[in-house]
């Protein structure tokens, strides 16, 4: 079974129909990339899977779970969503870390927050943010304020907040597109280190090379529709699909 | 002579004072509310209260002080102030606090809407509350950026509670106005200047000292 399923999601904004009929899923410890022109409905699938917007239908199952039924009006309930989101971790292009905490604050807070409603060790929580902030070469970071950061580093701190949280599946939204070209680098190393440790992800991109290399699966979108969906290679190198050819052939010519 | 004035100025600016705190006292968390009102979703407590503050926003303070005053009186022939000092402290003061909520509100309203939207939803992937969001992310951010507004507005409470003389409030202006009939003296009204530029020389003091505190983080 796999670890998500995503059934026949759908989402409008007004009479605009951003996401039709959207369907796919991941297997544990794989990371599938999401590529397609702005306005494909990207960014809006991955804000469907961490509720910020809420699917007009369709399903979402993690572990054999339900966690969203387009159908069921229960599982849109505020608490509902906030006791299932957290399943999700969510990495922004434009980072969002908390100005007012240090790296190593801002790792922690909501783990914090959570263990004290639930009773649990603070301590235990302090020690793995620690460790995660090592895991990302921020161990002499720690303390400092988000402002104090290259672009690069906050960024690093945003991936070790997501981390955290223990989530099943980590969602990256375009990570690297905020990021002077020289900063890019070291954040895709670090999306490079997860995936070698089979972190469960989804990342969206524009990063085709990195796309190919690092992904167990490529999803192409366009006009709000998964168009092409597989192997990496077979999809960028390869692609089946009319729509695909054109998007990649654009994407090679702007590169030049 | 000059104790004399400095004493009977002094009284009238314990007054000013009073005038000052308590308007802040009740201005502070009415201007919260008046905010969150006129961000409501509901349309018939948004657009009413947008109104208000249209209104008291686009008129004098002054006139708002008359006709809070004289209002009830004149148009109901209700006796809403009674007819001591305490009764035209008391109408005085509700004219300050609903004007200054009003100011108060618009500035807590830029406040809460300069936070970047990516800061709640931050908060949401991590799965807090609205409540535990506002408390622990926005708050101390909205503080920072309402801090040089605020200042400026209170600061300019400091000298708008002299309006408060035109309904026979004896604050320090009205003290030292008194001089020129009792005494032929000009100058106890000019020394009232002092007292307002030594209490605002130490608000600006107070609020620079936490915008100071706050320096350590950017947003």
């Amino acid at each position: 079974m796999a670890l998500l399923e995503v059934k026949n999601i759908k989402k409008k904004f007004g009479s605009t129909e951003v996401l039709k009929d959207i369907n796919f899923d991941l297997e544990e410890g794989q990371a599938i990339s999401i590529i397609g022109s702005s306005g494909s409905g990207k960014t809006t699938l991955l804000r469907c899977l961490n509720f910020l917007e809420i699917a007009d239908g369709g399903t979402i199952t993690v572990r054999g779970r339900q966690l969203f039924d387009g159908s069921d009006i229960r599982t849109r309930s505020d608490k509902e969503i906030r006791a299932n989101r957290t399943h999700f971790g969510m990495v922004f292009q434009q980072f969002n870390l908390f100005p007012q905490y240090t790296a190593f604050e801002n790792v922690t807070l909501a783990p914090i927050i959570h263990a004290k409603e639930n009773g649990q060790s603070i301590d235990s929580i302090k020690e793995h943010g620690r460790e995660i902030l090592k895991q990302m070469g921020l161990e002499d970071r720690m303390d400092n304020y988000p402002h104090q950061l290259s672009g690069g580093q906050q960024q690093r701190v945003a991936i070790a907040r997501a981390l955290a949280m223990k989530p099943d599946i980590l969602c990256f939204d375009e990570p690297t597109s905020a990021l002077d070209p020289e900063l890019t680098g070291e954040v895709l190393k670090v999306l490079r280190g997860l995936a070698d440790k089979k972190t469960t992800m989804i990342i969206v991109t524009h990063e085709m090379a990195f796309a190919r290399d690092v992904a167990d699966k490529i999803i192409f979108m366009d006009g709000g529709r998964i168009i092409e969906q597989g192997d990496p290679k077979q999809v960028i190198d390869n692609p089946k699909e009319e729509r695909t050819k054109q998007f990649l052939s654009n994407y090679a010519k702007n590169k030049e | 002579m000059f104790v004399q004035v400095t004493l009977s100025l002094l009284e009238g600016f314990l007054t000013t004072m009073e005038i000052f705190g308590l308007t802040l006292l009740f201005a502070l968390p009415l201007g919260l509310l008046i905010c969150l009102g006129s961000m409501s979703k509901i349309a018939v407590i948004k657009y009413p209260i947008k109104f208000i503050i249209w209104i008291v926003r686009g008129t004098p303070l002054l006139l708002q002080l008359i006709i809070i005053y004289f209002g009830p009186g004149l148009l109901f022939g209700w006796n809403a102030w009674g007819s001591d000092n305490v009764g035209r402290f008391i109408a005085a003061l509700v004219a300050f606090v609903i004007n200054y909520a009003c100011y108060f509100s618009e500035i807590y309203r830029g406040g809460i809407q300069a936070i970047p939207i990516g800061q709640r939803e931050a908060g949401e992937v991590l799965g807090l509350t609205k409540g535990q969001i506002f408390r622990k992310i926005i708050l101390k951010q909205v503080i920072k950026r309402i801090i040089p507004p605020m200042s400026n507005e209170i600061i300019t409470l400091v000298k708008d509670t002299s309006l408060a003389r035109v309904i026979s409030v004896y604050e320090i202006i009205w003290n030292g106005q008194a001089f020129i009939k009792s005494a032929g003296l000009i100058w106890p009204l000019f020394y009232t200047g002092a007292f307002y530029l030594a209490f605002s020389g130490l608000l600006t003091l107070i609020f620079h000292y936490i915008e100071k505190k706050m320096d350590y983080f950017r947003c």
